[in-house]
């Protein structure tokens, strides 16, 4: 029971030649234009408002929002928050991924429905959880409060929640990329003399450094926008405990609209710049698959 | 599958070591405290909680938007996948990137977003307005909520099987005289079917659990639109952990069940296709 | 019904697929496109299908015009190199198909539909496998359905583009022979697509064989084989040897040699190529007249009837093949190293191309 990756490089072109046996030409502008209107209302439409409120009172007061102390310290603790979960995921992620692929073990399909289990869970419950175990009235609450260590409304829960919401990320695109690669490679370096770590930096590694990318930057992107589960631990407590996202939320509850798009503005850039890169690494993934000999590239259809 | 002996490529006890303990530590450790606060109360408790009217009324606000909005998303789902799949225009590849937003966006900005776009004075709220349609603060506000979200979930799972179709069977379909519609509803649709099943179940799932996009736009009013995750939190700012836990207790395995179906859905998918 | 191509073309970007292709296939006649990767007869049937459309030129099913039909509505019968069944169905469902999406006002009972479906089925041999799926079948038994899907709908025309393709040899054989003995019996006019050239030698009434979008030349299969009309004809079918010469007057001189060219006696000085099949030789242990080529058996492949000789020809080292009679073989002892001499009969020259 293999988990599907996340990612999936987008559509190839569509097939070159007009089928003799496609719709007809109305119906294919008509479900065009109903398809690209949708997304417009959907998609485009709050993302164009982002930005159109940012800068509804002129930049003077959107880069004032940005450099308010609050802001930039609630900048730093999500570069903080980001820069420690998505190591210890990518950790884990690789290690779940060797174990899983490489081996067979009773209980494989058991390990790979838990990875899956931060997914299924609602954000407000991952936060919720930590705070039960750690909160002033949770399992370790007393031992806590007894040597002075805060967790609940202080950073370290933060980290905690945000680690549990992406932990499947990194797993989830290395787990079917690597099932898909097979061992041979590995084996082959094993029988040529090379030692475990030698293996996976030389042989592995380089096979995997675009899904493991790919996944990285998806970590990243929910580690710096999560909210549902961090809204639980942190206390709201503006300057310490607050996140980016967090202060969006406080922002838009005390009335100060622009600024408060103004901190989602760079939320938001930085939600395109996900998506630049995503685009970027799947259009080498699929150059990869290309050239990589044996491959099934689907041939234009030329006479025969 | 051939059999790997674990004696010729080294790392598994690292790797499994690690892997189980993250996963005992960081997942089941914590989720486990739902069972275990749950089961300090007694069952009659317990059932109190969980059919308490203004609870009863919160799953129904969030069960009823996840499932309409996955309906919705279904149907629209697969029109843009079928569009981005089997027709050029301009700015394909744009389009295919951006339905990938909601991935990427952070919840409380689309919350924020949403929230101003369809206030009675907002771009869209504007025109909604004099027809007496309100979406903020509204039921109708969760559900638009909820589509933004689960978009790319159906979107991207039935891309690929749309990708993978075989152009013959439609050519084959067409020299034995069906019509466009006829192939469209007997020979292809059937074969996406459950990739749409599962990017719904999906799009559901994601949609129930949703916090961050839902609490502006939804006003929060016990009883109306009050969504379960909040409430959630309300108990817990209350120190009502116990009534809490009970709460998100029915919240995880509704979420486990879906999990599992899902899986089950793909297992099935691949199962035949692989035949 | 007869099909009438006229001055059919078919360009894919730069490439040219058919290059002002005529053709003429006769009510009922089973007739097989050959030819090798990239001459263009896929994409000449799927024209005839209507699954592409030709740039200039027309179709005629039978005399009507039918070139800008859409592929619905030509009752053309395809079946595809990798059947393309629909894999949700059963067997009978994929043979009952074409039947079910007739419009309301012609489609048959539901008891119709049953009893053609089943005598299809029974024609080819699978009633008993008519409610399995696709994927529990062979490809020769899925290549049985698709054909029978094809012949469902009664078409006037049956296309079959490499239907035995995708199958090992031996299925292959089989296959073939139940094709022409269906054929015998529906007699619908069929065109079939292949690249191997027994499988059309064997099966088809006539065969049209096809080199980078020409016509190289079409008729029947004893006719294309002993008299072919082009170089390519007489290099696709069979095995060759080639020989470069000067044609002079009748003659062909090749190296040492001169061979008969009778077709040529008012030539001079010219260049020409000399085709000979490898089992038009005669081996000899002596030179027996000035056409005799003196070689070296290099190679010999003994298994079977047919013995294959690899001989190196003294005057200039080239390599030719002969292939001779077991008996033949046994009688003169030929080996490794053995001194022979080589008399083509059976001589055709062409002129060089220019």
């Amino acid at each position: 029971m293999a988990t599907t990756a996340l990612s999936r490089p987008a559509t190839t072109a569509p097939r070159a030649i007009i089928r003799a046996t496609g719709e007809s030409r109305a119906v294919r502008w008509t479900l065009t234009t109903i398809a690209l209107v949708f997304l417009a209302l959907t998609l485009l439409l709050p993302l164009v408002l982002v930005f159109a409120q940012a800068l509804a009172k002129g930049l003077p007061t959107y880069w004032a929002a940005i450099k308010e102390p609050d802001a930039l310290s609630a900048a730093k603790l999500t570069l903080l928050i980001a820069s420690i979960v998505v190591p210890v995921n990518l950790v884990f992620g690789v290690a779940a991924a060797w174990c899983i692929t490489k081996f067979d073990f009773p209980g494989k399909n058991l390990l790979i429905t838990l990875i899956d289990l931060p997914f299924a869970v609602s954000p407000v419950i991952s936060g919720m959880i930590f705070v039960l175990l750690f909160g002033a009235h949770g399992w370790f609450g007393a031992w806590l409060l007894a040597h002075d260590i805060k967790i609940i409304f202080a950073v370290p829960g933060i980290v905690l929640a945000t680690t549990f919401v992406t932990a499947p990320f990194i797993a989830r695109e290395l787990i079917p990329l690597m099932q898909e690669q097979g061992t041979e490679e590995e084996e082959a370096a094993i029988v040529l003399g090379a030692g475990g770590w030698q293996t996976f930096f030389r042989v592995t590694l380089p096979n995997i450094k675009w899904g493991l990318l790919y996944g990285l930057i998806l970590c990243n992107a929910r580690a710096m926008g999560e909210f549902g589960a961090v809204s639980v631990v942190s206390g709201h407590i503006r300057g310490e405990t607050n996140t980016l996202p967090l202060h969006v939320e406080i922002l838009y509850n005390e009335y100060a609209f622009a600024a408060s798009f103004a901190v989602a503005s760079v939320l938001t850039l930085l939600a395109l710049v996900t998506l630049g890169l995503k685009s970027l690494v799947e259009w080498q993934q699929r150059h990869v698959t290309a050239e990589r000999p044996g491959t099934d590239s689907t041939p234009e259809r030329i006479a025969a | 599958m051939r059999h790997k002996s674990r004696s010729v490529l080294p790392g598994f006890g690292l790797s499994l070591g690690i892997t189980c303990t993250y996963l005992s530590l960081m997942v089941l450790l914590p989720l486990a405290t739902v069972f275990t606060r749950t089961a300090d109360l007694t069952g009659a408790a317990f059932w109190a909680t969980v059919t308490d009217p203004r609870v009863v009324a919160s799953y129904r606000v969030t069960f009823g938007a996840s499932l309409v909005a996955a309906l919705v998303n279904t149907v629209f789902g697969l029109l843009v996948a079928w569009v981005l799949v089997r027709y050029r225009f301009p700015g394909r590849r744009l389009v295919d990137a951006i339905v990938d937003l909601p991935f990427a966006l952070p919840t409380a900005v689309a919350g924020i977003a949403l929230t101003t776009l369809y206030a009675p004075n907002g771009w869209v709220g504007k025109y909604l307005d004099p027809f007496g349609v309100k979406v903020s603060y509204t039921w109708l506000g969760i559900t638009v909520a909820l589509i933004f979200i689960g978009l790319p979930f159906v979107v991207r799972t039935v891309q690929p099987v749309l990708d993978d179709l075989e152009v013959e069977v439609e050519e084959a379909a067409a020299s034995l005289g069906a019509r466009r519609w006829q192939t469209f509803t007997r020979v292809v649709f059937p074969t996406v079917a459950p990739a749409l099943l599962t990017g719904f179940a999906l799009a559901f799932a994601r949609a129930i659990g949703e916090y961050g996009s839902v609490v502006f736009i939804s006003g929060n009013m016990p009883m109306k639109t009050e969504i379960v995750p909040l409430l959630i939190i309300t108990k817990l700012e209350q120190y009502d952990y116990a009534g809490a836990t009970a709460v998100a207790l029915v919240m995880l395995v509704a979420s486990f069940v879906l999990l599992l179906a899902i899986n089950l859905l793909q297992w099935a998918a691949r199962r035949r296709s692989a035949a | 019904m007869s099909i009438e191509v006229r001055n059919l073309r078919k360009s894919f970007g730069d490439f040219v697929a058919l290059d002002n292709i005529s053709l003429d296939v006769p009510g009922g006649e089973l007739v097989a496109l050959l030819g090798p990767s990239g001459s263009g007869k896929t994409t000449l049937l799927r024209i005839i299908a209507g699954l592409e459309p030709a740039d200039q030129g027309t179709i005629h099913f039978h005399g009507e015009d039918a070139t800008r039909q859409p592929v619905r509505e030509r009752q053309v019968g395809f079946v595809f190199q990798h059947y393309a069944l629909f894999r949700h169905m059963s067997v009978f469902e994929n043979v009952a198909f074409g039947l079910r999406v007739k419009p309301r006002a012609v489609r048959p009972s539901e008891a119709e539909i049953r009893e053609t479906v089943m005598g299809l089925l029974h024609l080819v041999q699978l009633d008993v496998l008519a409610k399995r799926r696709p994927s529990e079948l062979s490809g020769g038994q899925r290549q049985r359905v698709a054909l029978a899907r094809a012949l469902a709908v009664k078409p006037k025309v049956l296309l079959l583009d490499e239907p035995f393709g995708a199958l090992d040899a031996k299925v292959r054989k089989e296959l073939r022979r139940w094709l022409r003995r269906l054929h015998e019996e529906v007699h619908v006019t069929s065109v079939f697509v292949t690249h191997d050239q027994e499988e059309a030698l064997e099966v088809s009434d006539r065969v049209v064989i096809m080199n980078e979008g020409r016509i190289e030349q079409s008729g029947t299969p004893e006719e294309v084989y002993e008299r072919p009309a082009t170089p390519f004809v007489y290099g696709f079918l069979g095995d060759v040897n080639l020989f470069h010469g000067r044609i002079h007057e009748g003659r062909v001189n090749i190296g040492a040699s001169d061979l008969e060219a009778p077709e040529w006696a008012g030539a001079s000085d010219q260049a020409g190529v000399a085709y000979v099949r490898t089992y038009d030789v005669e081996l000899a242990p002596a030179r027996s007249d000035a056409s005799s080529l003196e070689a070296v058996v290099r190679h010999v492949r003994a298994f079977g009837p047919v013995v294959r000789l690899e001989l190196e020809l003294v005057d200039g080292g080239r390599t030719i093949d002969a292939h001779i009679p077991r008996a033949q073989f046994d009688s003169q002892a030929l080996g490794k190293g053995r001194r022979v001499y080589v008399s083509p009969t059976n001589v055709r020259v062409f002129a060089q191309p220019s």
